[in-house]
């Protein structure tokens, strides 16, 4: 009996003592935590595993000669029904058939990258040591193995010899490959923007009627002598294309057929099966490293994202530059300056909700009122030359950056205004005791001590904006750019041209690609890729928001 | 008027100011405050203030709490602009020009004019950095005119030997008399002609309090001072005139001396030895 009341007496207590909330908030905390890690660790389990060299399997299948070869990428368990209605023949009283998604590539051979193996017509599994992988150029991943190398259509090793022979004359095939790039990309990308900007010159002048014959004359020699040198180049680039297909590789599809691949198209050749521990973690890295730093190839399906990281970081920084000045003026103008009134209480509503507008209302806006309002203009009265062809009058980095500070602009202002307010008063009255204007006291007192408050508004619209899609496809994202915006050719820095995002990359590879396996692991690696740009972002910017804290620390903190 | 004796121990040994009594009429005069009226909204706090402060000498205001003194010693700096409903009537002249006159140069005058408040409130900087904000204010960039200047200051505020080893540290470690003298010296920075000390020493402990006594004694010799103080011993001891002001009225304004041991009003009287206030 005494017990009883006790008991009660205890949980009434506990109640009241406030024990269940914190339960209650640090059950909530874990529940983020864990929502968080899982969505991460979700994308870099799919992620990554994409880039470690999966060993291929070959199938031997009931009732056919061939074999199958490629590696298993998915397995599926579909109700047998189904594939009894699809003509499969299914063994009765099963209910549940496994089957695997195995990638065979050599898809200018079998027309597919990929087919289901049903686990029912499997005889056998076994991973051939001596099975290759070809990373190409052109039409995807080879499984199958190796037989001869030609040089200039003769057989120079065959059998045993060619793996030893291959590592050399593919070094020099890559070398070769990557002088010819450099020669395209580099040389004669110059030579064509340096003619385009001599045609620009002379159409200007002409649009001005200032163009005199001694002008065109020397015009037309540059050109000239620029067209002759394009010539030289390409010369130059044709004799080493015609080196680099000296050498081929002729191989055996597990169906039996020979294909003979240049070794121009060949990116990398390894053997999975034959891998050691050390050899596939090199391997994995060299990927991780390619993906990071290289262009896409085969309509983005592979090589890197390299032009969508610059891209979505530099579009971050210059929106960062362009919406931090105007969010702490706006904010010190109705927090210090304007009289309280209606209007200044009006005005700060109306940017509260711009907060809320959806942001694909932005990106018309952009494509109104920036793109075709003042980019038309812009380029009627700065670029006639180039017309019709747009210069600001299209979408671009400037446009894209500046819609996105549109769309942060609250959020800085917000900010700023909350961190002006907690500068305590005792702060000003001191500055302005000692002969300083209410401008001196703000630059040199109030904003240094706000400073942490308005870095938090820059890491919230960071935030929001890298990883805004929709706005960014009206305004000036692509799916392939043919340049970066900050490049090598003088002005150097090109805010008109277009530029690839990665979230409009994961939105590209996932619907809009032509092969939507195959690209399923890259949506993950690049939303990994994405999520990552995003934290260093705003890791940069939370340690320079300490470090701010740190100094401005007064008494009350 | 007969003579009651003080009974807040003020020792009539240990009055500050010259051993004679003082005339404000023979003395130069610094402020004149002529016919002063302020209002908050529709409230009225100061009602028809007429005084003069004396050059080189340190001027107490005593009274109740909620009196006006505060209130009139930060119009002499215009503080009360700060306040949107604060309105004024009548003049306060500097050497002879009024202070509010439209064409004013604010910032100057508070320049000319400095303040040392209650709380110590030394900005979130350096040492260095505290003392040199007035002088870079005015321009002063060149490294050595701000170390002099800076070292001066401190020293005449008394705190240089206490922080010529850390004059890049924060200010906000130093302790709580130490930030108020430093934050005398940033006023001094300046070279003001008037400094106003709104109870500069009610937050610290004895012995602070001692040094910024002793510190107000010797700046007189370069700077007016008006302090305004809730201690009676205080401004006993280390002013030369003292003004009593009662709910917005200027009661009585006369040499310190005189005042404690021979007060005309009789309200003075009553609140010198305590019967109120």
């Amino acid at each position: 009996m005494n017990d009883e009341a006790t008991r009660k007496f205890t949980l009434r207590n506990w109640l009241a003592s406030g024990a269940p909330w914190i339960w209650i908030t640090a059950a909530g905390v874990g529940i983020n935590i864990l929502m968080v890690a899982g969505l991460v660790g979700l994308i870099a389990f799919r992620g990554l595993a994409h880039f470690w060299p999966a060993d291929v399997v070959q199938f031997s299948l009931s009732g056919q000669a061939r074999t199958v070869l490629g590696e298993i990428k998915d397995e599926e368990r579909i109700p047998a029904q189904q594939m009894r209605e699809s003509g499969v023949n299914v063994a009765a009283g099963t209910e549940w058939v496994k089957r695997d998604l195995v990638k065979v590539g050599n898809r200018d051979v079998s027309g597919h990258d990929f087919r289901w193996v049903l686990e029912q017509e499997v005889t056998t599994r076994n991973k051939p040591r001596d099975v290759v992988v070809i990373e190409r150029r052109e039409w995807g991943n080879f499984y199958g193995f190796l037989r001869e190398i030609h040089e200039n259509h003769r057989v120079v090793a065959d059998a045993g010899r060619v793996w030893a022979a291959l590592p050399l004359r593919l070094q020099r095939a890559l070398d070769l490959q990557a002088r010819i790039h450099h020669i395209e990309k580099r040389d004669i990308g110059l030579i064509n923007y340096q003619l385009e900007r001599l045609r620009l010159q002379q159409r200007k002048l002409e649009l001005q009627h200032r163009l005199t014959e001694t002008v065109r004359q020397s015009i037309a020699e540059q050109s000239q002598a620029l067209n002759a040198r394009f010539k030289d180049l390409q010369k130059k680039a044709t004799a080493l294309k015609a080196q680099s297909s000296r050498d081929s590789v002729v191989a055996e599809t597990a169906t039996g057929q020979r294909v003979e691949i240049s070794m121009s198209k060949i990116v990398r050749v390894f053997r999975p099966n034959a891998m050691s521990v050390v050899g596939k973690a090199r391997h994995y890295v060299a990927k991780l490293w390619e993906f990071i730093a290289e262009e896409p190839r085969e309509a983005n399906t592979e090589g890197g994202i390299f032009p969508a990281i610059y891209g979505t970081v530099l579009m971050v920084l210059l929106m960062s530059a362009m919406v931090t000045p105007f969010g702490i003026l706006a904010a010190v103008y109705m927090h210090e300056y304007a009289s309280q009134g209606f209007i200044i209480r009006g005005i700060r509503v109306a940017v509260n909700n711009l907060a809320g507008v959806p942001s694909i209302v932005y990106g018309v806006f952009g494509l109104g009122f920036f793109i075709y309002g003042i980019g038309a203009h812009v380029d009627r009265w700065f670029f006639p030359e180039a017309l019709p062809a747009p210069t600001f009058g299209t979408g671009g980095l400037l446009w894209a950056s500046l819609t996105l500070a549109l769309l942060t602009l609250p959020v800085v202002i917000v900010a700023t205004e909350e961190g002006l307010s907690r500068v305590p008063k005792f702060i000003r009255e001191g500055s302005l005791a000692l002969g300083a204007t209410q401008a001196e006291t703000l630059w040199r007192s109030v904003l240094p001590m706000a400073s942490p408050a308005i870095m938090t508004g820059i890491i919230l619209a960071v935030a929001r904006a890298a990883g805004e899609v929709a706005p960014l496809m009206l305004v000036g994202v692509v799916k392939l750019a043919p340049a970066l915006p900050v490049d090598l050719n003088f002005p150097f820095f090109h805010p008109e041209r277009k530029f690839m995002h990665m979230g409009f990359h994961i939105f590209d590879l996932g619907f809009q690609s032509p092969n939507v396996e195959a690209t399923q692991p890259l949506v993950y690696a690049t939303a990994l890729l994405l999520v990552l740009v995003i934290i260093a972002l705003n890791l940069t910017a939370i340690s320079i928001r300490n470090r701010l804290r740190e100094r401005y620390k007064t008494l009350d903190h | 008027m007969q003579k009651s004796p003080p009974t807040h121990g003020i020792d009539v040994s240990k009055l500050g100011g010259a051993t004679e009594p003082l005339h404000i009429d023979d003395e130069e005069t610094c402020l004149t405050v002529h016919d002063l009226q302020l209002f908050y909204g529709e409230k009225q706090a100061l009602f028809d203030v007429n005084l003069k402060v004396p050059r080189n000498r340190v001027t107490a205001f005593i009274g109740p709490s909620g009196c006006g003194k505060s209130t009139l010693l930060r119009c002499f700096n215009r503080m009360n602009d700060l306040v949107e409903s604060c309105r004024i009537n009548g003049e306060i002249a500097l050497d002879g020009k009024d202070i509010y006159d439209p064409h004013v140069d604010i910032p100057e005058l508070r320049r000319r004019v400095g303040m040392v408040f209650q709380k110590p409130n030394p900005f979130p900087k350096s040492v260095y950095e505290n003392v040199a904000y007035g002088l870079r204010l005015q321009g002063i960039k060149k490294r050595r005119v701000l170390d002099e200047a800076v070292e001066w200051a401190l020293q005449a505020a008394a705190l240089w030997d206490e922080v010529k080893d850390r004059l890049n540290d924060s200010a906000l470690g130093l302790s709580g008399g130490q930030q108020q003298r430093l934050v005398i010296a940033r006023a001094i920075a300046v070279q003001p002609e008037v400094l106003l000390l709104d109870e500069p020493a009610s937050a610290l402990d004895p012995i602070s309090t001692l040094k910024i006594e002793e510190l107000v004694s010797e700046l007189k010799s370069r700077y007016t001072l008006l302090i305004v103080t809730h201690n009676m011993q205080q401004a006993a001891r280390v002013s030369d005139y003292t003004a009593f002001m009662y709910m917005g009225h200027l009661v009585e304004h006369g040499d310190t001396r005189t005042l404690f041991t021979n007060p005309k009003k009789k309200q003075t009287d009553d609140y010198i030895t305590g019967r109120y206030g």
